[in-house]
């Protein structure tokens, strides 16, 4: 950064902007006062008005299932958009002091985030904390960040899911290791140049869970001590591994989720995808023209033993904005430890994060025509239980996420080095967390 | 598309044809010139060809078969019905919304940039030349990024999440403010306006009486763009609103648009199109309808001359 | 006319009723928010360690910051190839369409506006649909020609999306100069056939300088535009994220810095520097235009 040391510090984090002209905003990010368990009953109770940010296509439903059981809370459901666009508007709420909602959505990867802003209430304090084992271990490291910022919503552990059309009519096997994966996609691609066996234009919502199951660990945080290596062994050995696919021209260069992807899905074009074990819904509901060509299976390994990562997925948060926390807590509670609640979920093809719906045979047991009648949650909960730990996400990782096409992405257009790319993200990342003020290493 | 719309411009075309300028300026009509302004058509109209198409498409039909060609079924209808129907119908919202910012932001900046046009054309005020190039240095930074600090400003005042967030900055048109002083300097003779100095009328009273009829063709004009921006207007309200009730078109759609990715992915391409060629419609018929008066204007104002 | 002291006074107030109501939403809207990016730009605040006022360090930062630059360059490339190739296309229409030579001329001046009429985000959608090599027209025009068209690869995106803006923009320009030449009085084509003149005499020494003046403002406007590009890469960016990165243009720029990476006060100096640049450069072009004009 600069020489210009001596600085006269005026303001404090949440009132980010508050200096000089505009003194007040921000003064409404009081922090919330201290509550307790007997809150929440308290507040459903005594009843109050919510707002509730969601993308969740059961919002409405589940918030409709909770004011028939609470005639006396009154919940207002808001698509403020889906990912990105959320957190946009939360942190322009945050940012401004007014205006976030009492509860909202954020993914596992940009919690840190809202946590480090004081965007978000310490649930512990109503003794949420005792929900811990409700949950899949994974999915409770995600919200449990030196306090409990949020209930885990759902889950996305990687498994792979393939056209069996396509690998019968090309004579693949199902790969179990990364090997034969490359293998496949060499075999799939030379029979015939216009098909794949995946799609990957460059997407760290992609590579993050693949660099996590090839036991990348790249970051370490640590209050405002930050650690990043994208070059760390786990890493590198993705990189290595994805370049062996990106060099040759192995990857269909189509951005997942673009309209050309559907349609690529739906036609054949792209054989394979990994991805959260919320994506056989998706490939259900959205690809009718894949219907008994899909399945599932395990994300292939690189030594034989069975390790996968979480892909997305989502907590609910409390916002210290919230006039009534105690009354969005229990609101929250109820949205995703209930019975009730999680059947609205799973009806509209959610994928769980509590340990009772992914053990009940009744979901094990599911075995949809889409997927040729394979029991296809089998394989989605078995990968539940082989999520390897200890993998964390940056404090800025929003920000870290719409940089990577500027670095790692350039490697993807150049079919070049993957490892050049990582270390150029890497360069940006410690530049910004720098000037953001942490103590990157 | 193109039939419907002809059909109100060929009278128009006769009533002119046989206007004398015509006979001045060689009438007589050039095929070789009429095809290769053809080219344009065809540029302007083949995406807007597509749209149509594909808007009559079910999602199954859009991921097969020929983009310029009709899909198995012609869902146009059934389209139309589901876009309007979708999420509570949140779309009619969208357009209710889109309507009310048009309305109230293209009509008072309409006025806004009238009265400072004309005012900026007849009157020889201290502070005029600071305040015309005020008005264009600033329309020169860039509105994108000064949306932080009006965000924040904004929301100071509590007006972040509400139409007046899309409202108060859309009253400002600097084209239309140019484009009167413009109209004004060519159409409004200083000696009309002594006249009625001199019988006494006040400065207001001689603008909306003598001065705003003059401007007419100007005024519907300005009127128009105005429209046409507030209709499109989508970075303003993507910032200002995070309740989609008070989404306009432009940023609901991108939203159905978005809605295709991610863990809850529910790709709705059909209605994006379908509600996309839904947005172009009712702007369109607008424009048609503000054409036929602006162009009476604007032939009267040459001929006047 | 007699001339009377009320009538021409040195000091007229009056011309402030009719552009006082103006001026006040301006500044408002326009000139509050600008100070206070001015304001925001002398701070840094950090995510750790809070505000700080930095004097003209964030200034510093981006004469010197590589992406800013490079977003720069992208723009003033676009700007350079796009924006006259569109005011070409559209004066050439404008003359066909003034010209009276057209058959069906109100239809010409309808259809060509009418993408003008379309919504930016609408038609970034539409054209991304049609720009997909798998989903849309691109990838049937491939299939039929043989081509191998792939509108969002690197070195195809500028393209493109100089495609789009020519698309939406060249009716606008083209009704700009169509209404310029519509105030050159009947009388000065009259007088030009008494004194012999015909096409090519007529355009050179009538049409052209009746639309001089509207070129300019319409070169000014497109710069503006230019260096403002935003909506178009941004609704493309999904379609094309790698091509279409965080600094792709100044304003996705200084967007991406304040809305991703909350440094809100290093987006304003952003949006200031880029404000400055632009307003310079549309007021040298305003200059040359003028002194043109006054000959």
């Amino acid at each position: 950064m600069s020489t210009l040391k001596r600085r006269t510090v005026i303001g404090t984090v949440p009132a980010a902007l508050a200096t000089g002209a505009l003194a007040a905003c921000g003064d409404d990010t009081e922090p919330a006062a201290a509550g307790s368990p007997e809150d929440l009953d308290a507040a459903l109770e005594r009843g109050g008005k919510l707002t509730y940010w969601t993308w969740t296509p059961s919002g409405e439903a589940q918030a409709a299932a909770f004011t028939a059981q609470y005639p006396n809370v009154e919940v207002e459901v808001v698509n403020a958009g889906t990912a990105t666009d959320e957190y946009t508007a939360l942190q322009n709420a945050v940012a401004a002091g007014s205006g976030a909602p009492d509860v909202a959505q954020i993914e596992y990867y940009a919690l840190q985030q809202f946590v480090l802003s004081d965007a978000l209430v310490d649930l512990g304090q109503y003794g949420l904390a005792d929900l811990e084992p409700q949950y899949t271990a994974s999915t409770w490291a995600a919200v449990d960040l030196g306090g409990v910022y949020g209930l885990p919503q759902d889950s996305g552990p990687m498994v792979m899911l393939y056209n069996q059309a396509v690998f019968d009519e090309f004579g693949l096997t199902v790969p179990a290791t990364w090997d034969e994966y490359v293998a496949a996609a060499e075999a799939l691609h030379t029979a015939d140049p216009n098909r794949f066996l995946t799609n990957d234009a460059g997407d760290p919502g992609f590579a993050q869970p693949l660099i996590w199951q090839a036991g990348g660990r790249p970051y370490t945080v640590d209050g405002t001590n930050v650690g990043i290596d994208l070059q760390d062994e786990g890493t590198r050995r993705w990189a290595d591994l994805w370049n062996r696919m990106l060099q040759p021209g192995l990857l269909a260069p189509i951005p997942t989720w673009s309209d050309d992807w559907w349609k690529a899905l739906s036609n054949g074009t792209v054989a394979s995808l990994i991805s959260g074990s919320w994506m056989p819904g998706i490939l259900e509901g959205s690809v009718p023209e894949g219907a008994g060509n899909w399945r599932v299976a395990p994300v292939p390994s690189y030594d034989g033993t069975p390790v996968t990562a979480e892909n997305g997925g989502s907590a609910q948060s409390v916002l210290k904005q919230s006039a009534d926390p105690a009354l969005a807590a229990a609101f929250l509670r109820w949205l995703n430890s209930s019975p009730e609640s999680i059947a609205v979920f799973l009806e509209n093809g959610g994928f769980p994060s509590t340990t009772a719906e992914l053990a009940s045979p009744e979901f094990t047991g599911t075995a949809p025509d889409y997927f040729g009648g394979q029991k296809i949650n089998e394989v989605c909960v078995a990968a539940s239980e082989n999520v390897a730990t200890g993998f964390q996400y940056l404090p800025f990782q929003v920000y870290a996420n719409s940089v990577f096409p500027d670095t790692v992405g350039a490697a993807y257009t150049e079919q070049g080095d993957l490892n050049a790319g990582l270390e150029a993200w890497q360069e940006s990342l410690e530049g910004y967390g720098e000037a953001q003020g942490f103590q990157v290493n | 598309m193109p039939t419907a719309l002809a059909a109100p411009r060929h009278r128009t075309i006769h009533h002119r044809a046989r206007r004398p300028r015509h006979s001045v300026a060689s009438p007589r009509k050039s095929l070789a010139l009429t095809l290769l302004m053809g080219l344009f058509l065809a540029y302007a109209l083949v995406p807007l060809a597509w749209l149509f198409i594909n808007a009559s498409k079910t999602q199954a039909d859009l991921f097969s078969g020929f983009g310029l060609a009709f899909g198995d079924s012609f869902a146009l209808w059934d389209n139309i019905v589901r876009t309007f129907t979708y999420d509570d119908g949140i779309f009619l919202r969208w357009l209710g919304n889109t309507l009310l910012y048009v309305v109230l932001g293209a009509g008072g900046a309409t006025l806004l940039a009238t009265l400072a046009g004309y005012g900026l054309a007849k009157y020889a005020f201290p502070g005029r030349k600071a305040y015309f190039a005020v008005i264009l240095g600033a329309i020169a930074v860039p509105g994108t990024a000064l949306a932080v600090p009006t965000f924040l400003l904004f929301s100071e005042l509590e007006l972040t999440n509400t139409p007046w967030a899309i409202i108060v900055p859309s009253l400002i048109s600097p084209f239309g403010l140019y484009l009167i002083w413009v109209y004004t300097l060519e159409s409004v003779p200083k000696e009309l306006l002594e006249a009625a100095r001199i019988d006494g009328a006040g400065e207001m009273r001689i603008f909306f009486t003598i001065s705003a009829k003059l401007l007419a063709p100007g005024i519907v004009t300005v009127a128009l763009f105005a429209v046409v921006a507030t209709w499109n207007n989508y970075f303003l309200p993507l910032i200002m609103l995070s309740d989609p009730n008070w989404y306009p078109l432009t940023v609901g759609l991108n939203q159905w648009s978005e809605q295709a990715s991610g863990v809850a992915a529910e790709p709705i391409f059909n209605l994006v199109l379908t509600g996309s060629l839904l947005t172009i419609v009712p702007i369109v018929a607008v424009f048609i309808l503000l054409q036929r008066f602006w162009q009476s204007g604007l032939s009267a104002g040459s001929v006047k001359g | 006319m007699p001339p009377h002291p009320s009538r021409r006074p040195r000091r007229d107030w009056r011309g402030w009723q009719f552009t006082g109501p103006f001026a006040a939403v301006f500044v408002f809207v326009f000139i509050a928010p600008l100070a206070y990016a001015l304001w925001l730009s002398l701070f840094q605040n950090r995510l750790v360690g809070g505000n700080a006022f930095v004097g003209l360090e964030n200034y510093r930062t981006a004469l010197t910051d590589p992406q800013f630059w490079d977003g720069f360059l992208r723009v003033s490339l676009f700007l350079l190839v796009q924006v006259p190739i569109m005011l070409a296309l559209a004066l050439v229409a404008a003359l066909a369409i003034d010209g009276a030579r057209l058959y069906a001329t109100g239809l010409f001046r309808l259809v060509i506006f009418l993408p003008y009429a379309v919504p930016a985000v609408v038609a970034v959608l539409m054209w991304g649909f049609i720009y997909g090599d798998h989903f849309g027209l691109t990838a049937d025009l491939n299939e039929l020609l043989g081509t191998d068209l792939r509108p969002f690869a690197p070195d195809w995106m500028l393209a493109s999306l100089g495609n789009i803006v020519t698309w939406e923009y060249v009716g606008y320009n083209m009704l700009i100069f169509y209404s310029a030449l519509k105030t050159v009085p009947f009388e000065l084509y009259e007088a030009a056939e008494i004194d012999g003149a015909r096409g090519a005499q007529v355009l050179k020494a009538i049409k052209l300088p009746a639309v001089r003046g509207a070129v300019v403002i319409a070169t000014i406007f497109s710069i503006i535009g230019s260096f403002q590009l935003f909506n178009e890469p941004n609704v493309l960016k999904p379609l094309a994220n790698n091509v279409v990165n965080s600094y792709f243009t100044p304003n996705m720029y200084a967007y991406n810095l304040s809305f991703a990476g909350q440094q809100y006060n290093y987006s304003a100096t952003i949006a200031i520097v880029m404000g400055v640049i632009t307003a310079a450069i549309a007021y040298a072009v305003q200059l040359r235009g003028t002194r043109r004009e006054d000959r």
